[in-house]
């Protein structure tokens, strides 16, 4: 019985887990390979402070969304560790 | 105080603060040799993590390369960062819950299998020493031109410095080193690049500056660059060279290959909790990025102001190119390297620098250019950009300083995961199984010393293609080692079979691929042209390929064939859940 609750438990974290790194792997993709690469013509258009706006994402927009990503995402994950109850 | 004497000081004061480092830190144990006792702050992981990374290509190259291809130049901003989000999501918690030393025991154990270890040693080995082959030619250019000594004279000097800290110190001195190294390198990229921002723009964040207006006109710096460079005949700066798929290919292989590449991995083995891995990969990112967020400026600026040093005025008047005999000092010094090339082609005694390839054959008639004139090979223009912006002398020691840290600091890291590949995962665990902890350490100490010796002969003799061959380091661990780890840790199904076959498809098909169009240490068997490639994508991209091919290979394989052992089963669910990281530092 407690084996099995264990097992649910982890399998419900896991998912958990999962769900965020989908997540935030969709928004590493639209800032990087949509914005900067495949839409980078669109976005070229529209001239924002100085910066084509699709050149911006490439070189700029793109390694600052990295690092918000990679905060979100360990906040994230030790609130759900916590939930999850396999917090350190 | 002349500059070569002030390099010296500078140069030297950085070598005595790393020499003292080693001594204070000196490992005692295996695992502080390997991992120092896996008990580094996570800031301080994050900082060495940035020094281990950035290398001589980012702290000399890089920005070199985007000033000249622009857009293009894109690529390495996203593809040398975008890693990190998959390092930090994908790999590194779940490695440091697993709690042991190397990239390779990792996979030998979760496919319990001494052939799957042999196979990651030897794409550990094979991408370490490439990359380290850079790093020595990095700290042969640097010395040879800021302390006037020759190459073989600077190639040993670094050799000993490393030697003395990778060797005595092990990850322990070289994660306290690297720290050190980070401060002097971010210093000596950021000092210049905000002092050539204000110059240049009046703003002094040069991320902001590159949006900005040239100091004492209302048009933007970008604009003015575009319009420039497109009346030299070259592309737009901020449009692309490449096709939509070929950057998309080379961007998704240095992302991957950026995760997988043994040396950053192994520095996530070095905090103490699973918590710690998460935060560090995000304070490893931060301090990358504020390199990696000036480049871009430095870039653009430094081709702003070649441009503007040789073409004084507008295109096509006579007297808008630069005199020759009145050039300026830095390009006298860089001459005398040979890096940089004038050949009067039209003999009107001028320096005309535009893309002859490009402008319109009638058009060059008309102006009476005759080709191309200027040659400027790329590495020097971040080391020659404070000269060209006439900053102190100071700044240009520490340029040197911090040049020489980027290359030692990444070649230490590499020298220490070829050395514990060798004593932990040949020796300890696969062909000498009965050796003492002493031994072994002596072991990884000894194979450290002969790693760095390799090392200076390869950066002594480098390969004629070490530009080609960093590619390839990508290409390697992104189609070999990274597929390997993640499938090791997101399915149980996965198994020993599937994963030796997927390793040797995605590296055989990528070094293949590589060795077909680029030739090395075989002439080129194809014409490496767009129409040649595989949809288009080019060898530097291939690895992106190669790790789809090893992803395939292994879930078919492993379908069709036994599935892993209970204990493996239970070693995924082991390293998924955070608890006990901290304990599992004893196993």
């Amino acid at each position: 019985m407690v084996g099995e609750d264990l097992d649910a438990r982890a399998r419900a974290y896991w998912r958990a887990n999962i769900r965020t790194v989908l997540g935030c792997l969709a928004v590493w993709f639209l800032v990087s390979y949509g914005a900067g690469i495949l839409l980078v013509d669109v976005l070229n258009q529209v001239n924002i402070a100085g910066f084509p706006l699709g050149f911006w994402f490439a070189q700029q927009g793109s390694i600052v969304a990295f690092l918000f990503l990679i905060i979100f995402y360990a906040w994230r994950m030790n609130r759900i560790d916590r939930e999850h109850d396999v917090h350190e | 105080m002349d500059l070569k004497t002030l390099t010296y000081l500078v140069v030297g004061a950085t070598f005595a603060l790393y020499i003292g480092i080693a001594i204070w830190s000196r490992a005692a144990t295996t695992g502080e040799f390997y991992v120092a006792g896996k008990g580094v702050h996570p800031i301080a992981n994050g900082m060495a993590t940035g020094a281990d990374w950035m290398s001589a290509a980012s702290f000399i190259s890089m920005a070199g390369l985007i000033a000249f291809l622009g857009y293009g130049g894109s690529v390495y901003l996203m593809g040398w960062t975008g890693g990190y989000v998959l390092l930090a999501m994908l790999l590194a918690p779940y490695l440091r819950k697993y709690g042991k030393f190397t990239v390779p025991e990792f996979i030998g154990d979760r496919y319990y299998s001494d052939a799957a270890r042999v196979v990651a040693v030897v794409c550990l080995i094979f991408i370490s020493f490439v990359y380290v082959a850079g790093q020595m030619r990095g700290v042969g250019i640097v010395f040879s031109r800021f302390l006037e000594v020759s190459i073989e004279t600077g190639l040993v000097v670094g050799m000993a410095i490393v030697f003395v800290y990778a060797v005595l110190g092990g990850m322990k001195g070289i994660t306290y080193t690297q720290v050190a190294q980070y401060v002097v390198l971010i210093t000596a990229y950021i000092v210049p690049a905000i002092f050539i921002s204000l110059q240049l723009t009046g703003n002094p964040v040069p991320p902001l500056g590159l949006g900005s207006t040239v100091q004492g006109t209302d048009s933007y710096l970008l604009e003015r660059l575009n319009q420039v460079v497109t009346e030299l005949g070259f592309a737009a700066y901020t449009e692309g060279g490449k096709s939509t798929i070929d950057i998309f290919a080379i961007t998704a292989a240095l992302m991957v290959g950026t995760a997988g590449l043994p040396h950053v991995i192994v520095r996530f083995f070095t905090v103490p909790s699973v918590r710690d891995a998460r935060s560090s990969a995000g304070w490893a990112l931060f301090f990358i990025a504020l390199l990696y967020l000036c480049a871009p400026a430095v870039g653009a600026m430094a081709r702003y102001n070649l441009t503007a040093t040789v073409q004084t005025g507008p295109v096509g008047a006579a007297e808008s190119n630069l005199v020759y005999e009145q050039r300026p000092e830095w390009m006298k010094r860089w001459e005398q390297t040979g890096l940089l090339k004038f050949e009067d082609k039209n003999g009107d005694g001028r320096i005309q620098y535009y893309n002859d390839t490009r402008m319109d054959p009638a058009r060059q008639q008309e102006l009476g250019w005759r080709g191309n004139e200027l040659t400027v090979d790329r590495d020097i223009l971040v080391l020659a950009n404070p000269e060209i912006a006439r900053l102190p002398n100071w700044v240009i020691a520490l340029v040197a300083a911090g040049g020489i840290a980027a290359a030692l600091s990444t070649a230490a890291g590499l020298l220490l995961v070829i050395s514990s590949a060798v004593s932990h995962d040949l020796m300890k665990s696969t062909f000498a199984r009965g050796i003492t902890e002493k031994q072994e350490l002596m072991a990884g100490r000894i194979a450290a010393a002969g790693a760095i010796l390799i090392a200076g002969y390869l950066g002594y003799n480098p390969p004629g293609f070490v530009a080609e061959v960093v590619a390839f380091a990508f290409g390697l661990a992104a189609s070999s080692l990274f597929p390997a780890i993640m499938m090791g840790i997101f399915s149980k199904r996965v198994n020993r079979e599937g994963a030796v076959a997927g390793m040797l498809a995605g590296l055989l098909f990528t070094l293949g691929y590589i060795v077909y169009f680029k030739g090395i240490f075989i002439t080129p068997i194809g014409k490496n042209t767009a129409e040649n490639w595989l949809f288009g994508i080019s060898p530097e991209g291939i690895g992106f390929v190669g790790m789809i091919l090893n992803f395939i290979v292994a879930f078919a394989v492993s379908r069709v064939t036994a599935a892993p052992p209970r204990e493996v089963q239970e070693l995924v669910d082991f390293i998924r859940s955070p608890r006990g990281a901290r304990e599992a530092i004893e196993h």
